[in-house]
């Protein structure tokens, strides 16, 4: 006589990922140091972004970075050169950054410093808004951007992303001009999904609003008790008139 | 097409749970909760879930999705509500931005049936 038997699990679907992702956090704290999940569609600016980031936070944080992309290491080749070290994570076909291709980045990082000496660990995902959102690779912050030409209603039509993310940097503000997005909209979007979430407009290629988000980071590191090699000075091109949501 | 690799998570954690057993169960059914906010497509993942399984020790085993909708509760009104995307997700008594979400993000291997 057939009898099936059922097992109740309750578990997670993505439990592998998860225990990966934890084992990469425990590593992250282990270290001392603060990762940040960077994630946005492509053509949002992560890179420019964390271009003028390290730029920065240059001589006052030891960072470094892992690099994802789908093909090319044409992102990563950008950032060698700004003094830190960069790992490309070639994903091929994958469309994210899994905590296992992380933990993969780790051990190519240690091959090039001691992680234990960084402060910061900046992960620049695949550009896309649906995957990234849902597999954790063990961050302390997710960092979600989206540019003025994406249009308004991105928030609402990729809601996990932006319920997701700790903070939304609303990228090339310096295009506002030419293109017929309400900033105002736009942020209150994204604080209809993620009400508690920081929320800046920034230019990377002006630099305005970035003092905003630089300031903001910090606020994150000092609640974290994290400690950086020198006090914070921001270099002063850095500071520029915010621009406000409203 | 991310279900891909959420069909490989599943497969590790089913592993994982078969290599608890003696003697290797035959899986009849996996049963699964999909909160309807997240970013999986219950179609997808049986689709992926089909091609992975076929010649292997689950080629037996189907997969039961149940969905479960996106419920929020507003903390200005204390009402539990369904949050509309065309009404940007807001409680519908008073228009509060979506905060407490009570389901609907579910992920999980919730049974399996196998003999």
């Amino acid at each position: 006589m057939h009898m099936s038997i059922s097992d109740t699990m309750n578990i997670s679907l993505l439990a592998a990922n998860d225990q990966q992702a934890q084992h990469n956090r425990q590593q992250f704290d282990a270290w001392g140091l603060f990762c940040i999940n960077v994630m946005s569609s492509p053509g949002a600016g992560k890179t420019i972004l964390l271009e003028q980031t390290l730029r920065a936070l240059h001589g006052t944080h030891a960072m470094a970075v892992l690099e994802g992309d789908m093909t090319t290491q044409l992102d990563a080749q950008r950032l060698t050169g700004l003094g830190v070290p960069v790992v490309p994570i070639t994903t091929g076909r994958a469309c994210h950054l899994d905590a296992a291709m992380v933990s993969t980045g780790l051990s190519l990082l240690r091959q090039q410093c001691d992680p234990a000496s960084l402060d910061l660990l900046w992960v620049e995902n695949v550009g896309n808004l649906v995957c990234p959102a849902e597999f954790a690779v063990g961050e302390h912050c997710k960092l979600a951007l989206l540019s003025v030409t994406e249009g308004e209603d991105k928030p609402l039509k990729y809601p996990v992303m932006f319920r997701e993310a700790d903070c939304v940097l609303i990228t090339k503000v310096d295009l506002l001009p030419h293109v017929p997005a309400d900033l105002g909209r736009m942020g209150r979007h994204v604080r209809q999904i993620n009400p508690h979430c920081g929320v800046f407009p920034v230019s990377a290629l002006t630099g305005a609003g970035l003092g905003d988000w630089l300031a903001w980071l910090g606020q994150q590191l000092l609640a974290q008790g994290r400690h950086h090699r020198n006090p914070p000075q921001h270099p002063g091109g850095l500071q520029r008139p915010s621009v406000t949501v409203t | 097409m991310h279900e891909v690799d959420m069909t490989r998570c599943l497969l590790q954690a089913l592993e994982d749970w078969r290599d608890q057993h003696p003697v290797q169960p035959c899986v009849e059914q996996v049963h699964l909760l999909v909160g309807e906010f997240t970013c999986v497509e219950p179609s997808q993942l049986r689709l992926s879930f089909a091609a992975a399984v076929k010649d292997t020790w689950l080629a037996a085993a189907q997969l039961s999705i149940t969905s479960v909708p996106l419920v929020g509760k507003c903390l200005v009104c204390g009402n539990s509500y369904r949050p509309d995307p065309a009404c940007g997700y807001a409680s519908p008594c008073c228009g509060h931005p979506m905060e407490t979400i009570l389901s609907g993000r579910e992920l999980k291997i919730q049974r399996i049936d196998y003999s």
